[in-house]
């Protein structure tokens, strides 16, 4: 049986930070997850801000992990070659009541030292001309930041994989129980694995994968964390002649959370949401007409001008909430080795460098006080064609001339793209890991075009009929049948 | 920099007959850029007949259609570059594309024909709710996988929209062995041609539920089920009128929208309602010497039509070439009652030659009407149409003469009774 | 005992709704009304009678840039015969080239009617 220092369960953003963290030291480390790809659970659908903490109530962990995370994300997406925006936010009071509200975030961003500065309506329309006539004031968090939070993750975990972390990806963890000399033993549906820490990141999962492995250190009635998923609804804003705003827009925060945003993303689209809703599925990312109603409405009273008919997708998320109203950071009174990062819902992302650099030098210092490689290797950058001079592109293209086929039009990816997401450390093996890492098919056709030819070139890389290519999961077939007397599989 | 006198961007049926009337009307030195690897755009997944009755006077198969242009294109001194992605135009009519070969290239160009196309409406442009799973697909998205790849992109199908593609797919997938199990439509009427209800469909026994939606889209990976629901006068689905079908597959088939992202680039005004350039009687757009056609234009039902405008633009850029359009439109046209959209938008009488074409669509079926047209409010024409519909392009042919040099407004007018 | 059908004209966009009545024993028409012109007469005798189709379909090609090629037949044939006729045309492989025209199955099941390509193809190595 295979033997590892750490496993961690869950391989999104928290998941893959401290699998990053941990993957400079001289330790044996696996990541398992339940999905086909590196983030595909709450890191996958949600508002990609690394808010600046400002926010959370004083004294919680969010508070502290929050601001500390803020901090870290701008080199370390530098180093990772990843992109980071910061583009400031504003948060926008429409009345006195909401201005008390501002007035209390700005006394909280002070004493965290975030940098924030109160702007009149008049001027916060001066620099967000789609600002709603109705805000009287907003405060000014210039710090804020936005990230493309899956491409945060997949560089983590590719370079935490080009240093011998080991990635599992479709084994579900199925129980988790002593083992015969030391540590745990985990097994999923494909095998079983030794080691002597478990992390515990499994996102919406990991009230149940605790209680597992209470059960099986026989202290079942332990009190065990709950999660109750509370999913956010959004729509996605073509990529416009004029940006509709160019800073993250928060209405003041209400009982259910931040509310309704106007967030822009890093590739130039404009996201609008969430709202929050409690629900029993931990699947259940499917929208509702309610929902995205409810958006609507509200987004509405913070932007006006916003081009509904400019919508090119919407989609849910889900946030792993909890009853604690705080993340649950700490080793298990009841397992020793046993470390949970649970309940990681907003700011999950920005805290989630801030969660691994606590869990690795706090809670777990001396436990995972493993020495140091000598060698560290870096991940080399994605080459994406549409951000390099003319001159650039034409040395590229001359080397490699997959780079100047362009497969999709609207966010101008090339096959040289497709084929790089395809074959790196933790590459694509689906339609929508190829649509994380390269973007084809993320723009306002969305791969009506150029589908077809990415589950092409899919098929040829990995070896196998365009009939096994999929969109994400196991079961997600995109043909169904191949027409007959067609012996050959290309397509 | 290399130059051109024209580049056509687009090499399906505008672009193609736009590049062969230029060349016929004098253009020496024209490019035609094309990204997928052979010209004729849609045309060649469009493998059913219909199209060329009007050109051709016979019925042929979209590659059919396609091969007799590009046979005649083949005969002229036009340049094709194809697997070559135009990536940006400039307001100075600079064109930059990139292909294999030759890598990211910027040209030239004296004029400029947009024949870029339309894409399909998404589900995401429609916000349908439910999951995000394989088996939702744009029509053409399945046409393009059943009749260019062979595969079948699913087995039990719903088909949301009657637009044609939607139609005409439903036949084809169930003569290849799939369950269509009913087609919904928003409106209370079809967007198809009544042949394609008729033949598609009533053929096959497949349902077509009018005024009705899809209100939920269920399975988590693939498609397991939808909902469709009966939609009242402000297209709001009622409760209490579900209907569930299990199927594998939704095809979309709810509208096209011109491709303009290219033009907006180059600082080409649209117009709102069709999604297309604001072009004047020679399909100038407001930047002088850029030209649109076809579905970039505006959203055509007829291929023939397509091929037509094509060659008008072709015929313009020119005309343009040589010096002979001026860019005085001064006659504005307006959609008026119960008209969606009129096409030019502006109207310079000294570059028309004899006879001036307007095309606009109706916003309502409509039967015994007559289409009004008033040069500022003087009722100049009036043409009795025994039938119209929003899904069925109108043209009426305007003289010279019927038109006054001087500023003016034309506003096109539905009259019932 | 006559039979009194209606129908919507598919001919042109009129779409007028005719009405024919036909003797059913005889099959003959005793009267059609709806119409506005010949040729939506002929067609909905025609439907009625002995209601013809065109169909389009693709066999497999190999050799070629495609794996499909699209064809047509070279006239219509009854309404019912469309499945038989597909699958004649799904038993089919060719290999390229191919010109418009040429004839890919011909008198299919026997119809005295030719499946034929509706399109040129050439031999090309697949990328």
């Amino acid at each position: 049986m295979e033997q590892f220092d750490v496993i961690i369960i869950g391989a999104g953003i928290t998941g893959s930070f401290i699998a990053h963290s941990l993957s400079k030291k001289e330790c044996r480390i696996l990541v398992l997850d339940k999905n086909a790809d590196v983030a595909d659970g709450a890191t996958m659908a949600n508002s990609a801000i690394v808010h600046s903490g400002h926010d959370p109530k004083p004294g919680t962990l969010k508070a502290a992990l929050n601001v500390r995370g803020s901090r870290m994300y701008k080199e370390i997406c530098e180093k990772l070659g990843v992109s980071y925006q910061p583009v400031s936010a504003y948060v926008v009071a429409t009345d006195e009541a909401e201005e008390k509200i501002l007035n209390t975030l700005y006394k909280q961003a002070v004493e965290r030292k975030i940098p924030a500065f109160f702007v009149s309506g008049e001027e916060a329309r001066k620099n967000e001309p789609n600002l709603s006539e109705t805000v009287v004031r907003a405060l000014e968090l210039p710090t804020t930041a936005i990230i493309y939070p899956w491409e945060v993750a997949i560089a983590l975990m590719e370079e935490a994989v080009l240093n011998d972390v080991q990635l599992k990806l479709e084994e579900t963890v199925k129980e988790i129980i002593k083992c015969d000399t030391e540590g745990f033993l985990i097994s999923t549906e494909k095998g079983s694995y030794c080691s002597r820490y478990v992390v515990n990141a499994a996102g919406v999962y990991a009230d149940e994968v605790y209680q597992m492995a209470l059960d099986g250190f026989g202290c079942k009635d332990a009190p065990c964390c709950k999660i109750h998923p509370k999913r956010g609804e959004y729509y996605v804003l073509d990529k416009l002649k004029e940006p509709l705003v160019s800073r993250v827009i928060y209405p003041v925060p209400g009982p259910s959370g931040k509310g309704v945003l106007v967030v822009p993303t890093t590739h130039g689209n404009v996201l609008l949401g969430p709202n929050a809703e409690y629900i029993k599925d931990k699947e259940d990312v499917s929208t509702t007409a309610e929902a995205l109603e409810y958006v609507k409405k509200n987004v509405c009273k913070t932007v006006r001008n916003i081009p509904f008919d400019k919508v090119i997708r919407t989609f849910a998320g889900l946030r792993p909430s909890s009853d604690e109203k705080d993340f649950i950071i700490e080793q298990s009174p009841y397992i020793k080795g046993f470390v949970n990062a649970a309940c990681m819902e907003s700011p999950g992302l920005a805290s989630a460098p801030a969660v691994a650099e606590y869990i690795c030098g706090t809670v777990m210092k001396e436990e995972f006080s493993f020495p140091y490689k000598k060698q560290y290797k870096r991940r080399k950058p994605m080459t994406v064609v549409r951000n390099l001079s003319d001159e650039e592109k034409n040395l590229l293209v001359k080397k490699n001339p997959d780079y100047g086929q362009i497969i999709c039009r609207c966010e101008q990816v090339s096959k040289g793209e497709i084929l790089d997401a395809i074959r790196r450390p933790v590459g694509a093996r689906t339609i929508k890991g190829v649509k994380k890492r390269a973007r084809p098919g993320m723009g306002r056709c969305q791969g009506g075009f150029c589908e077809p030819a990415v589950l092409d070139i899919l098929a040829k890389e990995l070896g196998i009929s365009p009939l096994d290519v999929k969109l994400a999961g196991s079961r997600s077939v995109m043909l169904v049948e191949k027409m007959k007397e067609d012996r050959d599989d290309k397509i | 920099m290399i130059k051109y006198e024209l580049i056509i961007v687009g090499g399906g049926s505008a672009g193609i007959a736009a590049a062969i009337s230029a060349s016929e009307n004098g253009c020496r030195d024209i490019l035609l850029l094309e990204r997928d690897r052979e010209l004729g755009g849609i045309l060649q997944q469009c493998i059913h007949n219909g199209f060329g009755l009007h050109r051709f006077g016979e019925e042929l198969s979209g590659p059919a259609y396609a091969e007799r242009f590009i046979s005649m294109l083949k005969e002229t001194n036009v340049q094709i570059k194809t697997s070559t992605m135009v990536l940006h135009i400039g307001k100075d009519k600079t064109v930059s594309y990139v292909n294999a070969k030759e890598g990211y290239v910027t040209l030239q160009a004296e004029a400029v024909i947009l024949a870029m196309g339309c894409r399909e409406r998404t589900r995401g442009a429609i916000a349908i709710p439910g999951y995000r799973p394989s088996g939702v697909w744009s029509a053409g998205t399945a046409q393009k996988y059943l009749n260019m790849e062979g595969y079948l992109v699913g087995k039990r199908v719903f088909i949301l929209g009657s637009g044609d593609i939607g139609l005409i797919m439903a036949r084809r997938m169930t003569l290849e062995g799939a369950k269509v199990l009913g087609v919904a439509e928003l409106m209370p009427y079809s967007n198809g041609l009544p042949r394609n209800i008729k033949q598609c469909l009533e053929d096959f026994d497949i349902p077509l539920y009018l005024s009705h939606t899809v209100i939920q889209i269920r399975g988590k990976e693939r498609v397991e089920g939808i909902t469709i629901a009966k939609v009242d006068d402000t297209l709001k689905p009622v409760k209490g009128t579900e209907t569930d079908f299990e199927v594998d597959t939704l095809l979309l088939s709810v509208g096209l929208i011109p491709e303009n992202s290219l033009s907006e680039e180059a600082g080409v005004e649209l117009m709102p309602k069709t999604k297309g350039p604001l072009v004047d009687e020679s399909l100038q757009t407001n930047i002088s010497g850029i030209f649109a056609c076809g579905n970039v234009l505006h959203v055509h039902d007829l291929v023939d039509f397509v091929s037509l405008e094509g060659e008008k633009a072709g015929k313009s850029a020119a005309r343009y070439i040589r010096g002979e359009l001026m860019t005085n439109a001064c006659i504005k046209t307006r959609a008026g009652n119960g008209i969606g959209y009129v096409i030019p938008a502006g109207i310079c009488v000294e570059n028309i030659e004899d006879k001036q074409e307007l095309m606009f669509r109706v916003t309502k079926n409509a039967r015994d009407v007559k289409v009004a047209l008033y040069l500022n409010d003087v009722l100049i024409k009036a043409i009795p149409k025994k039938r119209v519909a929003p899904s069925e392009m109108e043209k009426i042919i305007l003289k010279k003469e019927e038109l006054s040099a001087g500023e003016a407004d034309l506003t096109v007018c539905l009259i019932e009774d | 005992m006559e039979l009194k059908t209606e129908l919507n004209c598919i001919v042109c966009p009129m779409s007028c709704l005719i009405s024919v009545e036909l003797d059913d024993t005889s099959g003959e028409m005793i009267s059609i009304s709806g119409n506005t012109c010949k040729r939506g007469e002929n067609y909905a005798l025609n439907e009625l009678i002995n209601p013809m189709r065109q169909l389009t379909s693709t066999v497999a090609i190999q050799n070629a840039a495609y794996s499909r090629l699209p064809v047509i037949l070279s006239s219509e044939i009854p309404k019912g015969k469309i499945f038989d006729v597909m699958e004649c045309i799904k038993e089919v492989t060719i290999t390229a080239p191919v010109s418009i025209g040429d004839i890919i199955i011909s008198d299919v099941c026997g119809l005295g009617v030719d499946v034929i390509a509706s399109r040129s193809m050439g031999s090309e190595s697949i990328e």
